[in-house]
């Protein structure tokens, strides 16, 4: 469990982000889940709550997301349930349980950029930009590809376009992380072939992606993107799979993934 | 740090520790219902509601608790006898030691899904493990409770 010194509620993100960057051990807090697992000794713990960042809604043809918000709210929102095949609920439905899901923030699962995570596997599927206090607003897959910096993720931002999408997953037993997740979008022709949980942080395949755009959509064409996309990513091992695993495991599941898409498209 | 609650229906003003978690101060006020057990966050047996959404007690610091209004099984009491004489009734009570969490999260579950299938209470209560593994004697009772066939 980790200890605090301090404990700050401000009710401006300025104040907020001041009190991170006076010292380097003061930490934003998220749902606790994960920090409370390790034993950090946080000088200033800053909590969000009173900035009313707990949100979900449409906004100039973004679906925008605060990041407080739980990932009960993701899971329930009826925004979500009925935008890109409910591929977001899908996503973090099976994390642990619905006690669990009350308590964790999307803001937090983003920013710490978790290998395990599979809500940043089906964010990177759609056009989602992620809005920093000071770094402003970026795609999320530049953001996660940027070392870590004090900033505070405010609120995130999903393009409301018509993609379809999917996201699937193996997991040793119901409640555990992901061996391997995935989730596959396609808008008009472009696909997007995202890979997480490799261990590694969550990727897209882009030579995969771009090559299946460029195809018909045979069987045999299909498999060789799936194939295309365990190639080009770089997978690990760790005590829920080998790195072969993972890499077998993708194959099956990227398929999977583009055949539930094409259906859908259908 | 002096936080407000309101703990079932009546308000209380408790000192805590800024990391504090929310079951601790509890169990120190009396609530015992409120038990710890994984520490990883995944066992749901410190289930409580904080403004009548189930939560893990062991993760929610009593600080975030301020100005809200907390359920624990003692504040349902006549609820949790009427499940619970179902569970028994069905041979499903087992051990007993995740009752509590496992009981709040039913309860959770009857006020947010309407007539729900297998599936969904499956999958509600995926978040509460049962140390005998009964699941499936839990299963009945639940449908039972609730008038699902």
């Amino acid at each position: 469990m980790f200890t605090l010194s301090d404990l700050v509620q401000p009710e401006k993100l300025e104040t907020a982000y001041q009190v991170l960057t006076n010292k380097r051990n003061n930490t934003i807090l998220g749902g606790c889940a994960f920090l409370k697992m390790g034993s950090k000794r946080i000088s200033t713990a800053i909590d969000l709550s009173n900035l009313n960042l707990n949100y979900i809604k449409e906004q100039d043809g973004f679906i925008e997301i605060g990041a407080m918000t739980s990932l009960r709210e993701l899971e329930t929102h009826i925004l979500l349930r009925e935008q890109f095949n409910g591929l977001l609920p899908k996503a973090v439905s099976s994390i642990i349980g619905v006690q669990f899901r009350n308590c964790v923030t999307v803001g937090a699962s983003v920013f710490a950029k978790y290998g395990f995570s599979d809500v940043i596997t089906a964010l990177l599927a759609l056009n989602t930009e992620v809005e920093l206090y000071k770094g402003g607003r970026m795609p999320l897959a530049d953001f996660l590809k940027q070392p870590k910096v004090k900033d505070i993720l405010v609120r995130l931002w999903i393009k409301l376009d018509t993609r379809q999408a999917t996201y699937l997953n193996l997991r040793k037993s119901a409640s555990d992380y992901s061996i391997l997740n995935v989730a596959v979008s396609k808008l008009d022709n472009q696909w997007t072939i995202v890979v997480g949980a490799r261990p590694r942080r969550a990727s897209i395949a882009i030579k995969a992606s771009a090559a299946l755009s460029q195809r018909s959509l045979s069987d045999a064409e299909m498999e060789e993107a799936a194939n295309q996309a365990a190639e080009e990513l770089a997978f690990g091992t760790n005590m829920r799979g080998t790195a072969e695993y993972r890499k077998a495991l993708c194959k099956v599941l990227v398929k999977r993934a583009i055949m539930e898409v094409a259906s859908e498209c259908k | 740090m002096q936080i407000t609650l309101t703990i079932n229906d009546k308000l209380v003003i408790w000192d805590v520790e800024k990391d504090e978690i929310l079951a601790d101060t509890l169990r120190s006020h009396g609530l015992l219902s409120v038990k710890k057990a994984c520490e990883t966050s995944c066992c749901g047996l410190c289930t409580v509601w904080v403004e009548d959404k189930s939560v893990l007690s062991c993760t929610t610091l009593s600080v975030r608790a301020h100005g809200k209004k907390i359920t624990t099984i003692e504040g349902v009491s006549k609820d949790a006898e009427d499940f619970a004489r179902v569970l028994t009734a069905e041979g499903s009570e087992q051990c007993g030691f995740c009752s509590p969490g496992f009981v709040m999260n039913v309860l959770a579950m009857k006020k947010e899904l309407v007539n729900p299938s297998d599936k969904e209470i499956i999958h509600y209560l995926t978040g509460n493990l049962c140390r005998c593994t009964g699941y499936m004697g839990q299963l009945r009772a639940v449908k039972t409770y609730l008038g699902v066939q």
